[in-house]
């Protein structure tokens, strides 16, 4: 059997599988659709979590960076996950206790006001819009790479599967979908790590085989020797200290901040269950997140041992290195005419292009694995796309359904009304992610990065004082979340477009940092410089605090207090 | 579209009467013992150690590889797992302790 049919059963079972779920989970309440109900057990929530939050990028892409970026790229394993940290000491939890449906409603609601809330909603979609279409542009690409489908095609395939477990399952169908996807999509990036690992190494197990076992020096010495900097010396690219701090935090503070990874929390049944979830949801990210870097290191060992020396004829390469030039993610460029690829730094490397993707897409075949291997890693790829399109849709339909028409519009709209006008915006969300996916705009792959400024900026701070500062008011929050965002905004326009240098060396990314402090500060001197907040919310702030009553969970009385809104 | 949800008459008091029990606001100073020291285990691990002294501690190493370097890619990743690992538990000890009887199987949600 070739590939590609291997390719066509692996993703045609996957997706049928998907399909079972959302149509074994439909739900009609409102509770179910935005918040599964709140019946979502730890493991299995933190699963949910885990390939919520792994994106096509984590999956296929964040490998390929670190081995790219050595030492440095540190900074995207832990930013990705010391957020969960914050997440789980200071967010999660309280969060939860609240016992809202989203992010928006926790913030008009602390903050007494309509103006926050519409802030907060305006700042949720944009976010997830932006990450959204680059979800579905990684269904479209991996369609188009291994099914030789065209990724326009690709893109539709992946919005009707998106579309039908979303908008009959809505959260409770997305969760159960997710922890299906979760399976698939760790086999995939683990089983060609174990190879590699065991062929190189002699470990099979990819997190012992980086700090015991010489590829570490191996790759440092082949790297030197090839005129690069050695893989494991840090600032080497060209950041210095100062950024790598900054673009750390602004990770870890956008990943605590993101809407779609805080409404997780909401789905279980008790604070306590959101705690624990917080710690398998790492537990599963970690078991990717601890692989990558070895996969990262194994796989830029491997490509510069097999493509240096490598001879130009393209008779006498390799099948894959033929296959991924066909596909146009790999160049070579005989430039002293001798026949033989040169991978060195500098000009005369005659590696004219490298696709960073491929250090995950293309490990199996270049460690000579079987062809189904290949199979599961597109399937696996498809299974973290989906799964993260899923999440942000939730947040998108949940903006416009719950905040702005339920809580802002017709507060009195009954229970049918309110799923229908859920599963209607998750229709149009999905349709403007197809549409972003198919007509990506150029600047897809930066803004996904740049949103973890904005959530820190905007998100983190607001949600922080509202939960542990009693005198935190509208005028703060409002204040601090408009200039944490403007002065992001600002310095990333002034920055990109050459107007100023970069201050201190701090990249666009890393600005998120200092936009937090400047929202911190400001919400800060402002919310004392102005009236305090009403007594019933001062108050509601501190009940937050207290120990949950076991008995009564606060969604018991959450739910009868919106049962008995519908009956007015 | 008003601007206020509560009437603009509400009162606004500096601070309010704390609607917690006393029990409830030491358990509430103990969670916060809890989350400042791992913050600052947190804090220390990643920032200190990956960052700002990793070319000291990459002078010593571990296994094949420079300390420092395993700490910034994979090891500082376990200490997260365990803070949060540690907080959980820690949480259900303060609960333990400041006297929530545990909850019934099955509950109401």
């Amino acid at each position: 059997m070739t590939v590609e049919i291997w390719t066509y059963i692996f993703v045609g079972l996957t997706f049928a599988l998907y399909l079972g779920v959302g149509w074994w989970s439909r739900v009609r309440e409102s509770s179910g659709f935005f918040v599964a109900g709140r019946g979502v057990p730890a493991v299995a929530n933190g699963m949910a979590t885990a390939s919520d939050w792994m994106s096509a990028a984590s999956f296929m892409g964040m490998a390929g960076l670190i081995s790219f970026m050595g030492s440095d790229g540190s900074m995207f394993l832990m930013g990705w996950t010391g957020g969960y940290v914050l997440l789980a000491l200071l967010l999660a939890p309280y969060l939860r206790k609240f016992g809202k449906y989203t992010v928006p409603d926790f913030i008009g609601d602390r903050y007494y006001s309509t103006s926050a809330r519409l802030v907060a909603v305006v700042c949720a979609i944009f976010v997830s819009i932006t990450y959204v279409a680059g979800q579905m542009q990684g269904v479209g690409i991996v369609f188009s790479r291994f099914l030789g489908v065209s990724v326009n095609a690709g893109v539709v395939i992946g919005m009707f599967v998106v579309a039908f477990f979303a908008v009959l399952g809505g959260m409770k169908g997305i969760t159960w979908t997710q922890v299906v996807q979760y399976m698939v999509l760790i086999m995939a990036y683990m089983i060609p790590a174990f190879a590699l690992a065991f062929l190189l190494t002699g470990n099979p197990i990819p997190q012992l085989a980086l700090p015991f076992s010489d590829i570490a020096s191996r790759l440092d010495g082949l790297s030197t020797e090839l005129g690069f900097d050695a893989y494991t010396q840090p600032f080497a690219g060209g950041r210095n200290k100062l950024d790598v701090l900054f673009i750390t935090i602004s990770l870890m503070v956008g990943t605590a901040g993101l809407p779609h990874v805080i409404v997780r929390f909401y789905t279980t049944k008790t604070v306590k269950a959101a705690r624990a979830s917080a710690f398998w949801a790492l537990i599963f990210i970690a078991i990717l997140y601890t692989t990558a870097p070895a996969l990262a290191m194994m796989a830029r060992y491997n490509f510069l041992d097999k493509i240096n020396g490598m001879p130009h004829a393209v008779e006498q390469q390799p099948d894959w290195a033929r296959k991924w030039a066909e596909a146009d993610l790999l160049a070579f460029e005989d430039k002293n005419g001798d026949g033989i690829v040169q991978y060195v730094a500098g000009d005369a490397n005659e590696v004219t292009n490298f696709n960073r993707d491929i250090v995950v897409l293309a490990a199996p075949e270049v460690t000579g694995l079987p062809d189904w291997v290949v199979a599961l890693v597109a399937a696996g790829a498809l299974a973290a796309a989906l799964s993260t399109a899923s999440g942000l849709l939730l947040v998108i339909s949940s903006a416009v359904a719950h905040d702005v028409y339920f809580r802002m519009l017709n507060p009195v709209a009954p229970e049918k009304t309110r799923v229908l006008v859920g599963r209607i915006m998750v229709l149009v969300g999905v349709l403007v992610a197809g549409y972003f996916g198919i007509n990506p705009p150029g600047y897809v792959a930066e803004t996904v990065a740049l949103a973890f400024g904005f959530a820190a900026a905007s998100f983190f701070p607001a949600i922080l004082l509202g939960i542990f500062s009693t005198r935190t008011n509208r005028e703060g929050a409002i204040a601090g979340m408009l200039s944490g965002l403007g002065f992001v905004l600002l310095y990333i326009v002034l920055v990109k477009s050459e107007t100023m240098g970069k201050v201190f060396g701090i990249s666009t990314i890393g600005i998120g940092t200092v936009g937090m402090a400047i929202n911190f500060a400001v919400t800060f001197i402002v919310s004392r410089l102005t009236a305090p907040p009403p007594a019933d919310v001062q108050e509601l702030v501190l009940s937050i605090r207290a120990m949950e009553d076991p008995v009564h969970p606060d969604h018991v009385k959450e739910t009868d207090r919106d049962e008995a809104l519908e009956e007015l | 579209m008003s601007e206020t949800q509560q009437t603009p008459e509400a009162p606004r008091p500096e601070t309010v009467e704390s609607p917690l029990t006393r029990r409830d606001q030491e358990y509430w100073r103990a969670n916060l013992k809890l989350i400042l020291a791992l913050l600052a285990v947190w804090a220390f691990v990643s920032f200190v150690c990956s960052i700002l002294l990793i070319e000291v501690l990459n002078k010593i190493s571990l296994g094949g590889v420079p300390f420092g370097f395993w700490m910034a890619q994979q090891g500082s990743i376990y200490v997260f797992v365990v803070l949060i690992g540690v907080y959980v538990l820690g949480m259900r000890r303060l609960e333990r302790k400041y006297g929530v009887p545990s909850a019934p199987q099955g509950g109401q949600g």
